[in-house]
């Protein structure tokens, strides 16, 4: 903390009111606060006061603003001087505030520093023409666009000696500048390449609600409990349950949800809903099946998005080897091998595998190993 | 690497529009009531289960701290209020949310409120962040007006969000005197307790979270606490931002899994160290309150919360500002220090003279004016500070010093033994870049 003061009496004016448009500003910032409690807007309306004077915080503003607020003066006193944005001195035209702090620094703010003092003069000192002062603060909170200044209410960052020359040379001319990096960046982003975030899908909304899947599977097993446990109610009576936990219980822990245990290579927990829900698709829409692979070898079937070493190895166990043979199924086909997934039922079809299959049998191959995602 | 799918702030680097109709696209305040239907138990319960750490600095868990919050009211209002007052030196990954990505955090203070029985909430962002600021408020009236938040909206839940702004205190992002400087005073920290939950904001159960906290709470719920407590190592789940400056290549922003390691970070994202990893000299690992950590120990660190304590040190903010070997270390530790001395708010004794003290003590040893006794006396005088001060301004002003002398000490001992060969030379000062 430092002494802050307020500024000398002949640089005091003599009143301070908000202009009729502040006021009805100030008044929209005390209604954000509960009744009774004004002074919480304090640092709002001294910050109105400040622009409004100018970018410093005269004495007499500061009476005005704890007459509105009905605070006493010292109250209103002590937040001017405790808070450090709050310009106790005139300062220039275009306030130059420029972070010192080490992100900065190692950076090169102290450069940064040198050309302000040689272009506007000591630190906290207003040009004689009105139009700059400058002064060193801390942390701006843009580490990743260092080194940075403030000039009045804009941040302009990634600056480097000479880009600040320039943009206090266009200041004083009235050019027009350009808030922000001053070396071409956007943001925060790295600079050139940026190596994160360029998947599509995440802009187009195909992402949406795709999470409510887990809360429709979660009420299904649950409305599936229940109704098994109305079923067994009568029957509980004269069959007493044994101790031990019943196969189908439902499994409620996250990990031992079956899209978890198959992608960490564990069989799925047997869901009985889906056993007993699926129709019994007769053996006559068997579809053609091998004894072995042929003499080429079998195909990686794991590129089947969906499809795992465990389930890769069920269809191997049937006969099937190779993208083609799934390829040329029609949807029963598709079906018969389906109910002969055991814990995996349901994936065959939820996953596209005929679509898929026929995308894998031209040669084309998947960006990641685990296959791709067919489309909704 | 993390995927893109798993990363929760699609827009950080504002390459798309922070505006409502964009921001639903990207997934925010998609199906908000069906969440909030859940119930209250239920969003703290998995708030819990996912593991979140607060991203604050200190890393307590969120759901918990959720959770100390009145079940039913006494009558007084609860209040949330979102920390947004980011000055920890290395840190700006709460700007880039609140100016590219502010739906996701308007309705994570939805869903926080909801779950703390809180109908008001106040988001204090540090007062030099106009931009972000304006920013911030046009996406308030937005979910005003599409009544996403208000007395009447589409989630049946009344809720009226506030911006409020402060005037460049680094105090002011310590929770209770946030809360002070929210009431219109200086932010001088309350002693504690009693604690904010119980007597926060005008005497109000309060909850204080940090935005990136708030920010991820959305997608969380919607994509499952075991979904969250996947991504990175035990106790350390989840992504995080970060915010790597200093001596890399190219300084960015970046969310990436808990416990990646410190060379896939700088790699990966960074371009490399300035000048190969050869050049590495130090780094601190989560913004200027944690001690840096010498090259050798951090390459291969995995970058969470228990790793870095390991090394002594800490996650923090995740503001990871590396140091190249042009560093003068000891200056860029002492500029530190007068970043303390400058915002140490006054209120305790130690910390008001201390930070200052051990500024002079330490600006005297860079450039080698000093005594090598001089060394444990400041080591001493840091530990007279720790601990001994209403809020953590102290501690944190003592540990970089700390984490200094601790791998450093040699440095300070040369310059003294250098100016000591020669004394009636001018030191010789040099850019710590």
């Amino acid at each position: 903390m430092a002494v802050r003061r307020l500024a000398p009496k002949e640089l005091q004016p003599d009143s301070f009111a908000f202009t009729a448009e502040n006021a009805i500003w100030a008044g929209q910032q005390i209604a954000k606060y509960p009744e009774g409690r004004q002074a919480s807007a304090v640092i709002a309306l001294l910050w109105k006061a400040q622009e409004q004077s100018g970018g410093w915080l005269p004495e007499p503003a500061i009476r005005a603003v704890a007459d509105l607020l009905k605070m006493p003066y010292i109250r209103v006193l002590e937040v001017a001087t405790f808070y450090t944005m709050f310009n106790l001195e005139p300062v220039g035209k275009h306030f130059v505030q420029l972070c010192g702090t080490t992100p900065c620094m190692l950076r090169g703010a102290e450069k940064l520093k040198e050309v302000l003092k040689r272009k506007i003069g000591e630190e906290k000192h207003v040009t004689a023409d009105g139009k700059f002062s400058w002064m060193e603060v801390e942390c701006l909170g843009a580490c990743c666009n260092a080194p940075m200044a403030q000039i009045n209410n804009d941040y302009y960052e990634d600056l480097t000696p000479e880009t600040l020359e320039k943009l206090l040379d266009d200041l004083a001319a009235g050019r027009p500048v350009k808030p922000g990096p001053q070396n071409g960046r956007r943001a925060s982003e790295p600079e050139g390449a940026i190596t994160t975030l360029s998947d599509p899908s995440l802009y187009d909304g195909s992402q949406l609600g795709a999470w409510r899947k887990r809360f429709e599977a979660e009420a299904a097993e649950k409305a599936r409990a229940e109704a098994e446990a109305a079923a067994a109610a009568p029957s509980a009576a004269q069959t007493p349950e044994p101790a031990k936990p019943k196969e189908t219980r439902p499994e409620e822990k996250a990990s031992d949800r079956p899209e978890v245990r198959v992608a960490e290579g564990k069989a799925p927990i047997a869901q009985g809903a889906k056993d007993d829900a699926a129709p019994v698709v007769p053996d006559e829409h068997k579809p053609a099946l091998l004894s072995k692979p042929r003499d080429e070898g079998p195909d990686d079937l794991k590129l089947i998005y969906g499809v795992g070493p465990k389930l890769a190895a069920m269809l191997n166990e049937l006969g099937i080897y190779h993208f083609d043979q799934i390829a040329s199924w029609n949807e029963m086909n598709l079906a018969w091998v389906d109910q002969h997934l055991g814990a995996f039922r349901g994936r065959a079809v939820r996953d596209k595998w005929i679509e898929q299959a026929k995308k894998l049998a031209t040669g084309w191959r998947p960006a990641s190993d685990v296959g791709e995602k067919p489309e909704e | 690497m993390l995927s893109d799918k798993d990363r929760i702030f699609t827009n950080l680097y504002g390459l798309h529009s922070p505006g409502l109709e964009a921001a639903k696209k990207r997934g925010a305040w998609d199906g908000t009531k069906f969440l909030l239907q859940q119930g209250r138990d239920w969003i703290i319960e998995e708030m819990k289960k996912s593991g979140l750490r607060g991203r604050g600095g200190a890393g307590f868990p969120t759901g918990l701290k959720w959770s100390f919050m009145p079940k039913q009211s006494d009558g007084r209002p609860h209040y949330l209020v979102v920390n947004a007052d980011e000055s920890e030196p290395g840190t700006c990954k709460d700007r880039e949310i609140m100016r590219h990505d502010p739906h996701l955090l308007i309705e994570g203070c939805l869903i926080a409120s909801f779950a703390m029985g809180a109908h008001a909430a106040y988001i204090y962002i540090r007062g030099e962040y106009i931009a972000e600021r304006e920013a911030l408020q046009r996406a308030v009236d937005e979910a005003y007006e599409a009544r996403l938040i208000g007395k009447n909206n589409i989630h049946d839940y009344p809720f009226d969000l506030y911006v409020h702004h402060g005037a460049g205190a680094y105090i002011c992002g310590e929770e209770t005197a946030l809360l002070e400087s929210l009431e219109g005073k200086k932010g001088m920290p309350r002693l504690k307790p009693p604690f904010p939950a119980n007597m926060g904001l005008y005497g109000c159960p309060t909850t204080v979270n940090n935005v990136e906290s708030i920010a991820v709470a959305g997608t969380i719920l919607r994509r499952g606490a075991s979904w969250f407590a996947s991504l990175g190592r035990p106790n350390n789940a989840g992504t995080k931002l970060f915010c790597i400056s200093g001596h890399v290549n190219k300084p960015c922003n970046v969310e990436e899994e808990m416990g990646i390691t410190f060379r896939e970070l700088i790699d990966r994202h960074c371009g490399g160290i300035r000048g190969g990893w050869d050049n590495l000299l130090a780094v601190i690992p989560g913004g200027s309150s944690v001690p840096c950590v010498p090259a050798e120990q951090i390459i291969d660190c995995p970058m969470d919360f228990d790793s870095l304590r390991n090394l002594k040190s800490g996650l923090g903010t995740a503001a990871v500002i590396v140091m190249d070997k042009s560093t003068d270390i000891v200056r860029a530790i002492a500029r530190l220090s007068y970043f303390y001395k400058h915002e140490s708010c006054g209120q305790c004794t130690p910390c008001r003279e201390g930070t200052g003290w051990m500024w002079r003590v330490l600006s005297r040893m860079a450039e080698g004016r000093a005594h090598k006794r001089e060394i444990d006396m400041l080591l001493d005088v840091t530990h007279q500070v720790e601990g001994h001060t209403i809020c953590a301004l102290g501690d944190a002003a003592a540990w970089p010093v700390q984490g200094l002398i601790r791998h450093f000490r040699h440095e300070i001992e040369k310059r003294i033994d250098e100016y000591a060969a020669n004394p009636h030379s001018d030191a010789v000062l040099q850019a710590a870049e």
